[in-house]
This record gives structure tokens, C-alpha cells and sequence, in this order.
């Protein structure tokens, strides 16, 4: 029995009962609907964690300076005053999965422009830093080694900065006041946005951290250290060796405590999109069992229709069917079925997903090989389902489905 | 109409010079109820030659139908040797006699068994289908199946359009189409009128003179074994008479004979007789 024949008495079986046929679909197109839409948002909000990572900057691993506890009294975080611009330059010349690295100070300051004022938070940094977090320069441009060994009143302001100070003047190439020193502005951030962790990115100065050091805070220690790793994967073993150096040098004893903080900022976003990862899963899992519950919803229909048929079976098995034949026809009326309702659901879970991300704007992705999956599981659906019912007509005997009321 | 039957040993014209179609060899069928075991038959020897007519008569429960789905191996025999054109297919696999349902015989049931919702034209092409013979030829062959009993131009009618005589030619048709040896037909006349049976009569008679076509027919009307050439009677699984008729009615002639029942079926009827012409 030829492929096209096969098919034809399938659509026309299936054609005959169309209520039937659709009720018994509905559970297979729910079940694929239901499953595509989580994946979709689930993919779509791990997208958007994934493009956050990138963000943050260029496989990002960040040294803080220690908090401080004395007398159980917390005496805040970067309190200790061991890291020092000699350990970032242990760093840079002793391990080598470090790519690129900047100093770093920070503090809060006043800034005063004419008869503006804000308060913000100042990074005092080396010239890699914009590097390092993928922060380019838009108007302007940024310091160099020059400036930082000079620890010159230069400064680079974000753009909520410039909002709260200049206005519409342009800030690049005039003076303002931060702490009341006199600074020039020689650039101005692009505007990053948000950060992942929820504060204004944009809200900040940057300026040579040796300036900061010197005339802003008046220390001479770091309270952290920003470095890029060479690859994603060189993450890990440079926190390890960097915390190993450190310790070295800061001649910590076994017993006693890392007086620095190694972490990047990718493990916490990583860890993030993980449990997204798992939510899906979950609730994808959980749509699923709509789609076993359609399978059984076809395997019911199919046994019906097996029993209402056994006349025709016979007759077809008079005629020459083998029993091949007969489990073949029902096989792929099964097939044909799930198939059906897997592509409709595809169309339902596609829809629903876009009325998600337009509605509740919600990020959402579908994935080509989800489509491509949710049909072969709807096919394999049918396929398990429809061979129970269709090894039952197979199995039928000629004369007793002929003599069948 | 009842003529006097001779007990004699079947054609034995056509035993000189042909091998039979069909020998069963002491065959005997039982079914095993768990409880009970009906013996259905118990040691048929018969053999049937190639363009024979032959009516199973035997009152019911003797064993024809037990009979006619051996010789259709739509069954096999629990002992006892079945040679269909001297192979022996008491022990082909299901696969072997479906292929030997599909291509070697042709089955016509009392109760016409035809697809409901399916046109004329698909009914008589499913033997076909199972050939795997491509559609464009099945339609021809089921069209040309259709016009042998007087069925053109109804081949998109659905069996809930036809009458019973109509829908016993659609079944005939698709019993003819893939051109079996063998032709068994099971009470195919139960259902129908007189005149319409005669029609039926008239189809088999001429099947059975141009194409030589073997025909087993099982019948309780002792007037409509009239038209066959042999008459084999059962009795308790056994065959009890095994008589060549004498006298035999031609069913051509005698349709002229009988009232007309509605004027479509003798339209009918005459396209048949013309064809037969
Ligand atoms: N599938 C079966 N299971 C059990 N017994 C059966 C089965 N088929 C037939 N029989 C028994 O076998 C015997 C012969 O039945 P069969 O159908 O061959 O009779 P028949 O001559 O065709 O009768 P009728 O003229 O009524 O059609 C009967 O006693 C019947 O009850
Ligand atoms: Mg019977």
C-alpha cells in the first residue's frame, strides 16, 4: 500500500468525525502550545540575563578589599587597607590569564557646575577600566597613563551627571568643581542604564584613581581591583591564583580569613540564569503532561474508532490487507492527528508567546529547534498512542471483523 | 422449477484436462470454546476444477461458511490439506494468505460489506490498493470492473445511493478487479429480491463463461443453484451430495421472463445483456 493512499484514507477517516477530530487534537495543541510558551519565556528571560553578563563587561573578575569587623562591630565593606596599587601589580605582571586590569577608588563627592549641584559617586580608576566593563567613551575622550602618573583634575562624567549639571551645555572641555577642586571635563559616558543589581549606572564621575587617592580621599590604599580574564573559562583559575597571591602577599596564615573579596559578577549572573533555566524546565515539564494527556485523548479516540471500523477492517483484510497494513493505516491516522494538532500548537504556542512579549512585555525567544522538537514529540506522541489501538486492528480476525454488528 | 439432480462425479471433463483449483483433502475445522468443542467440519474432501460452478447448498449450520472461509484463506484448516492451484497453504504465514486473498480470490458476502461513505469507484479499487498498483491504473481497472456489471457512470456513488442489487454489483466488481481465478460468493442473493438475484445469476454465469472464472457460491434457494453447474451439498461438516445439475437455468433467458421491479434495475439489466451480447 503506497505512502499516498496510506494518507489519503487517514484524512479522509479523520475528515469524516471533524468535531471528534478536533477535540481529540485540542489536547495535543494545548499541550505544545502550553510547552512553547514557557520555553519561549523562559529562553527569552535567560536572553535577556545572557545579554546583562555581557553588559557587566569583558569576563569581569573583581577584588574588593575586605570588610571589617572589630569587636563584632561591622565596620563596613572595603574598610581594610591592605589592597594596594602593589598587588594590582603583582597581579598584572604574575598572572597571566589577567588580560587587562585597573585600580580602583571610590567615594562619594559633591560636584558643582555654575549654580548646579549633585552628589554622586566617583570611581577613581587606570585607563583600562572603560575597557574592562565595555564602557566606551561617547563625547571626548578618556585619560591615560600620563594623567594617572600626574594624578591630574581630569574627569569623564555619565550622562545622569551631565542631566543634573550642565543641562544642555556641552560639558567637554570645561571646568567644574567636584569636592571643590577645580576638574576638566574630558569626556562624557555613554549611557549604560541600569545595572543588573538595580542602581544608575550613569550616575557617576571617573577620574585617575591616583587622583582620587590624593586629593579626593587622601589614602593610599585600593578598594578594588577590576580585571578581565582572558576567556570566560580562565574565570575561575585567575580568581584562584589571584586570591593565592594575594594572600601571599598580604602573608596571611592558613587559619586566618582572605582580607579581600575574589568574585565576578558573570558566577552571580550565571547562577541567575540557571534557576531561569530550571523554572523552564519545570514548567515546561509541567505543559508537557497536557501532552501525554492528549496522547491518552487520541489513544481513546483511536480504540473507538478501531471498534466502530472492525466491519471495514475486515473487509480491507478479505481484500488482501495484511496485518501490517491495517496497523499502518491506523498508525498514521494517529500520526497524522498528533501531527496536526503539534503544528497547530506550534502556531497557538508562537501566538501566545508574541501576545506575552506585547502585552505583558515580557522578553521572549523561541528557539528553531523547539519548534522543531515540539513536532517530532507530538509525532512520537501519536506513534506511541496510536500503536496500541492500531496492533488491536491489525490483530483482528478476518471472519469474526467481518461478522462484526 | 426444482429439476431432478444426478449423483455423479463432478465434470469430469474438466478433471481430464486440468488440475483442480481447489482440493481439500480431509479437512476438518474445529472450535475450541474451552468448555465445548464445535466440530464445524469433520473431513471435507472435495476437489473443484477450473471454470466451475459450484452451488454449496446445506442447511444452516452445516458447515458452508466454515468451508468457503478455509477455501478463501480467511481462515485455516485445524487438520487436513488445502492445495489452491496445487500449492498447499495449510501452513503459509497470515502475510503469504493475505497476498492470496488479494490476488487469487475474489469475495462477495450476503452483506454486500462495502465502505460506507466511500464512492463505487474507491470500493472496487481496494484490492488494488493493496497490490500496490498506482492510482491512475486502479482507476481504470475499477472503472472497466464496474461496467462488467453494469455499474458505468455510477462509480462516484456512495453505497447509501445504490440499491441492493446495485451495491452487491459494486461488491462483485471489486471481487473481479485485480482478475482472482477464483470467485466465492457467501449467500450473496440472502438480501435481495428475486429478479435482482437472477441478475446477480446472470453476472456469475457470464463471469464464469468468458473468463472462466471458478465460482463458489453458497445459497439456501434451491432455484438459484439452478444456475450453477454443480451442486455440492453439506450435513454436519461433511458433504452429503456431490451432483452435476441437469437442466440448468440460463439467467439471461429467463430475465425477459419476470416482471420488471423498478425500471432503473432493468436498465440496468439490459445494459448487462447487451454487454454479454
Ligand atoms: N467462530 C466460531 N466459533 C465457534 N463456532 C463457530 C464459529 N463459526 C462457526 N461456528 C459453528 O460451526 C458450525 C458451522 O457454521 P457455519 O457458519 O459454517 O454454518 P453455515 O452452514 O454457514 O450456516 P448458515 O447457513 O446458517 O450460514 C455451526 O455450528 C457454528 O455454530
Ligand atoms: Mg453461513
Amino acid at each position: 500500500m503506497d505512502f499516498m493512499a496510506v494518507l489519503r484514507v487517514a484524512m479522509r477517516a479523520l475528515a469524516r468525525n471533524k468535531m471528534r477530530t478536533a477535540l481529540t487534537m485540542l489536547g495535543i495543541i494545548i499541550g505544545v502550545g502550553a510547552v512553547i510558551c514557557t520555553v519561549a519565556i523562559g529562553e527569552g528571560a535567560s536572553n535577556q540575563v545572557q545579554e546583562q553578563i555581557r553588559n557587566l563587561g569583558d569576563n569581569i573578575v573583581f577584588i574588593s578589599a575586605g570588610s571589617v569587623t572589630q569587636g563584632g562591630v561591622h565596620m563596613g565593606s572595603q574598610a581594610t587597607k591592605t589592597l594596594t596599587v602593589g598587588d594590582a601589580e603583582a597581579i598584572r605582571q604574575q598572572v597571566p590569564l589577567v588580560s587587562k586590569l585597573s585600580p580602583g577608588v571610590g567615594s562619594q563627592v559633591q560636584v558643582v557646575y555654575k549654580n548646579q549641584n549633585w552628589y554622586t559617586r566617583v570611581r577613581g580608576v587606570g585607563p583600562d577600566y572603560m575597557d574592562i566593563r565595555r564602557w566606551p567613551v561617547s563625547e571626548g575622550s578618556l585619560f591615560g597613563q600620563h594623567e594617572v602618573a600626574a594624578a591630574s583634575n581630569v574627569c569623564l562624567i555619565g550622562k545622569t551627571v551631565v542631566e543634573n549639571t550642565f543641562g544642555d551645555e556641552d560639558p567637554v572641555g570645561k571646568t567644574m568643581r567636584v569636592q571643590n577642586l577645580p576638574f576638566l571635563v574630558i569626556g562624557v559616558l555613554q549611557s549604560k542604564g541600569q545595572s543588573p543589581f538595580g542602581f544608575d549606572e550613569d550616575d557617576t564621575l571617573i577620574m585617575p584613581y591616583t587622583t582620587v587617592q590624593k586629593k579626593i580621599s587622601g589614602i593610599d590604599w585600593l578598594n578594588f581591583i577590576m580585571c578581565s580574564a582572558v576567556s570566560n573559562d580562565a574565570i575561575a583559575p585567575a580568581e584562584q591564583q589571584m586570591a593565592a597571591l594575594l594572600r601571599e602577599r598580604h602573608h596571611l596564615r592558613p587559619d586566618e580569613d582572605d582580607d579581600f573579596i575574589v568574585r565576578s559578577p558573570s558566577d552571580l549572573a550565571q547562577a541567575q540564569a540557571q534557576a531561569g533555566r530550571i523554572m523552564t524546565l519545570l514548567l515546561a515539564s509541567i505543559a508537557s503532561v497536557s501532552l501525554l494527556v492528549g496522547g491518552i485523548g487520541i489513544m481513546n479516540i483511536m480504540l473507538v474508532s478501531v471498534t466502530e471500523r472492525t466491519r471495514e477492517i475486515g473487509v480491507r483484510m478479505a481484500v488482501g490487507a495484511t496485518e501490517e497494513d491495517v496497523q499502518m493505516q491506523f498508525l498514521s491516522e494517529a500520526l497524522v492527528l498528533s501531527l496536526l494538532g503539534g503544528t497547530a500548537g506550534v502556531m497557538l504556542g508562537v501566538a501566545g508567546s508574541m501576545a506575552v512579549s506585547s502585552m505583558l512585555r515580557w522578553p521572549t525567544l523561541i528557539p528553531p529547534e523547539a519548534i522543531g522538537v515540539a513536532v517530532l514529540f507530538s509525532a512520537g506522541v501519536g506513534v506511541f498512542f496510536g500503536y496500541y489501538p492500531a496492533r488491536k486492528a491489525a490483530h483482528l480476525d478476518p471472519i469474526e471483523a467481518l461478522r462484526y454488528e | 422449477m426444482r429439476e431432478e439432480l444426478v449423483e455423479s462425479k463432478p465434470d469430469t471433463e474438466a478433471a481430464a484436462t486440468s488440475a483442480p483449483v481447489i482440493r481439500v483433502e480431509n479437512v476438518h475445522k474445529t472450535y475450541d470454546l474451552g468448555e465445548i468443542q464445535v466440530h464445524a467440519l469433520r473431513g471435507v474432501s472435495l476437489a473443484i476444477f477450473p471454470g466451475e460452478f459450484v452451488a454449496i447448498m446445506g442447511a444452516s449450520g452445516s458447515g458452508k461458511s466454515t468451508f468457503m472461509n478455509l477455501a478463501g484463506c480467511l481462515d485455516r484448516p485445524t487438520r487436513g490439506r488445502y492445495l489452491l492451484e496445487g500449492q498447499d497453504v495449510s501452513q503459509l504465514t497470515k502475510k503469504e494468505l493475505a497476498a492470496i486473498r488479494n490476488r487469487r480470490i475474489g469475495f462477495v458476502f450476503q452483506g454486500f460489506n462495502l465502505l460506507p461513505r466511500t464512492s463505487a469507484l474507491e470500493n472496487v479499487e481496494l484490492p488494488l490498493v493493496y497490490s500496490g498498483i498506482p492510482h491512475r491504473q486502479r482507476v481504470e481497472r475499477s472503472m472497466e470492473a464496474l461496467r462488467t456489471v453494469g455499474l458505468a457512470g455510477r462509480e462516484e456513488h456512495h453505497p447509501a445511493q445504490l440499491s441492493g442489487g446495485q451495491q452487491q454489483r459494486v461488491a462483485i466488481a471489486r471481487a473481479l478487479v485485480n482478475n482472482p481465478s477464483i470467485l466465492l460468493a457467501d449467500e450473496p442473493t440472502g438480501n435481495l429480491d428475486s429478479r435482482t438475484s437472477v441478475e446477480i445469476m446472470e453476472i456469475f454465469q457470464r463471469l464464469n463463461e468468458e473468463r472462466n472464472l471458478t465460482i463458489l457460491l453458497v445459497t439456501h434457494e434451491a432455484d438459484i443453484a439452478q444456475y450453477a453447474k454443480r451442486t455440492v451439498t453439506f450435513r454436519d461438516g461433511k458433504v452429503r451430495h456431490d451432483v452435476l445439475i441437469e437442466g440448468r437455468l440460463i439467467a439471461a433467458q429467463v430475465l425477459p421472463t419476470l416482471a420488471s421491479v423498478d425500471e432503473d434495475d432493468e436498465a440496468d439489466a439490459s445494459d448487462g445483456a447487451e454487454a454479454q451480447a
